[in-house]
């Protein structure tokens, strides 16, 4: 690598770090404002979620529902709908002040994803359990079905892996050979009730799909120097015959120290004081919605 | 003597296997996705025909309904096959969220429905599914009576933008209506023209409303026999024509009453003409194992049981 890519490459770190502080601004203000929602994911994800849109994703700027000849993404965890609803209006997909609508009565922002009410970027509702990583399998073979050669990508959540559902469809793509999908798994440890490994453990989740047959990779989620790398590594290792799977380790909350690494702030709202500290510790880069 | 008669007996499920191998060869965007009871639903022409659109899924049916909530979001008419109890109980959720709240062209299709189902007995026999679905906002709900119907609603489905529920069954049971018909969602076709009593019957029961006819003509009785093939929209200017004229109904179906054709027709009525009601149906039971005839005896859904219906409703004019 010569001075000049070097130098684009932590140039691009710089602002995707810039993207994703204001992401995160944006979360625990939709959070608060209505005082419901799930910060604690969102912000772990939020990394992700940047990289991907703003650096990954092949999509159109104009929202088209087919999705054909353009990548498509599907969040199977929908409870982080804040991080997602902020990262797509920060990518054009709808006005930035309609972040304020978040929850509330007559809005397209709804608590979980959904498709009703026309928001663009969400193809179908999520938020009960499980059911994404099959849509996204579904969508993949589709197109393949077409000749499409975009990519699907999918993020499921940690304590989601205990859905029945997700195993079927684990064994399916594999069958299948579903290799122009990449699913990624927000291994943060933690889920409603508290750790994943008191609740319910995972035991060894890598082994598990592996011995489903996917290609199973890893990265550091809340670390844009690992996680790039890792993500292009998953979409250069597309179409060797095996469904992806990047197994990225987040801490629940990051960014806002109060909310990290516990489960406590999977699904509440901060308090005036709370918002204010949260932000005292997040850059205003892009200007607040 | 009915105005009706048969010649040949076949099942629907049939109907719906021809109906999906005619739109392979017509419609470029149906597939098919079943899970691992390709005999059963009729399915090994399309797949014979059209391996490349044809998903084996294995025994896997709440991934099915996603993988095809995921293939119809760029243009592709998925078609599930599983039998009518693994198509709605056992995926509700994935069908609610996946498919009909998230508006999802996806045609859900369900064979062995009701006790017809046999000797396999009441964890196979549905007698719930159209009560589930035609709850679901955005889903239509249609219920063919034979070969001819069932095959003509598998191709008028494909036309059709939007979740549907497509429920059909096992036995061989007469051929009825003609080879040649257009099939008209929520358009509901009356079969013989009366003036006592309106039957109002969907499925399996609609021969036997047509017998009952028959044997109440004998008896001077002058009964008209509609069939709501579409539980969802239900076709209430029909109904509510029907009933302007005789002032009473019978609703027949191989289904529970609560929940069923005979419930939607109730709303109805209640809601703009209070009118006698009576409903054949299953009486809030599971089913059991026998042999179909038996079963739909034993459980009130025979020609008999709309014959005494009609006279009940009648003294209640």
């Amino acid at each position: 690598m010569n001075n000049t890519t070097q130098e684009t490459a932590s140039t691009k770190i710089e602002e995707l770090n810039k993207i994703a502080s204001q992401v995160r601004r944006d979360i625990v203000r939709m959070v608060h404002a209505c005082q419901s929602g799930h910060p604690g994911a969102s912000l772990g994800c939020t990394e992700f979620f940047v990289a991907l849109y703003f650096k990954f994703l092949r999509h159109h700027a104009h929202f088209n529902m087919s999705g054909e000849g353009e990548d498509l993404f599907f969040l199977s965890n929908g409870h982080i709908s804040p991080v997602w609803y902020s990262v797509l209006a920060r990518s054009g997909y709808f006005p930035l002040e309609e972040l304020n609508t978040f929850r509330k009565i007559n809005s397209r922002l709804q608590g979980h994803p959904a498709t009703e009410e026309g928001l663009p970027g969400v193809r179908v509702a999520s938020g009960s359990l499980g059911q994404g990583l099959s849509v996204a399998i579904g969508a993949a073979q589709a197109k393949k079905q077409i000749n499409d050669p975009n990519l699907v990508f999918v993020l499921m959540g940690d304590g989601e892996q205990q859905e029945g559902q997700i195993w079927e469809a684990a064994m399916y793509a594999a069958h299948y050979g579903v290799d122009n999908l990449i699913a990624t798994l927000d291994y943060n440890g933690q889920q409603i009730d508290g750790p994943v490994d008191e609740i319910m453990s995972l035991k060894n989740i890598k082994a598990k799909w592996e011995a489903f047959g996917w290609d199973v990779l890893d990265s550091q989620g809340n670390d844009f120097e690992s996680l790039l790398p890792a993500m292009q590594h998953a979409i250069d290792r597309t179409g060797n015959g095996k469904p992806i799977i990047n197994i990225m380790t987040t801490q629940m909350g990051q960014g806002v120290d109060f909310m990290v690494g516990t489960h406590k702030w999977h699904g509440i709202a901060p308090n005036d004081e709370q918002l204010a500290s949260a932000l005292a510790q997040l850059e205003e880069t892009l200007g607040d919605y | 003597m009915t105005k009706y008669t048969f010649t040949e007996k076949q099942d629907t499920r049939s109907g719906f296997g021809a109906g999906l191998l005619e739109l392979g060869r017509t419609n470029s965007k149906v597939v098919a996705l079943c899970a691992d009871l390709t005999g059963s639903l009729k399915m090994g022409d399309f797949k014979k025909e059209f391996p490349d659109r044809f998903f084996q899924v294995g025994i896997a049916e709440a991934n099915m309904m996603g993988l095809a909530a995921g293939m119809s979001i760029n243009g592709l008419i998925p078609f599930t096959g599983t039998f009518a109890n693994f198509s709605t109980g056992r995926v509700y959720d994935q069908i609610r969220q996946s498919i009909a709240y998230s508006e999802k062209n996806v045609k859900i299709c369900a064979s062995h429905a009701g006790v017809t189902l046999g000797e396999d007995g009441a964890t196979h026999q549905i007698l719930e599914d159209l009560g589930m679905m035609k709850m679901l906002p955005n889903m239509t709900v249609i219920n063919p009576c034979d070969f001819n119907q069932t095959k003509a609603a598998t191709i008028a489905i494909a036309d059709h933008h939007g979740p549907v529920y497509l429920r059909f069954g096992r036995p061989k049971v007469p051929i009825f209506t003609p080879d040649d018909q257009q099939f008209e969602i929520g358009r509901a076709i009356r079969f013989t023209e009366g003036h006592d009593v309106s039957i109002f019957a969907t499925g399996h029961l609609l021969w036997h409303a047509i017998e009952a006819e028959a044997k109440l003509a004998d008896q001077g009785i002058s009964a008209e026999v509609i069939n709501i093939h579409t539980i969802k929209p239900l076709d209430q200017q029909a109904v509510l024509a029907s009933i302007s004229k005789t002032k009473c109904a019978v609703s027949a179906e191989e289904h529970q009453l609560n929940g069923g054709l005979g419930d939607s027709i109730a709303q109805l009525l209640a809601r703009t003409q209070p009118t006698p009601l009576e409903m054949v149906g299953v009486d809030d039971q599971f089913g059991e194992s026998g042999k179909p005839a038996d079963l739909m005896e034993k459980y009130g859904l025979s020609t008999n049981d709309i014959f005494e219906a009609v006279l009940k409703v009648l003294e209640r004019k």
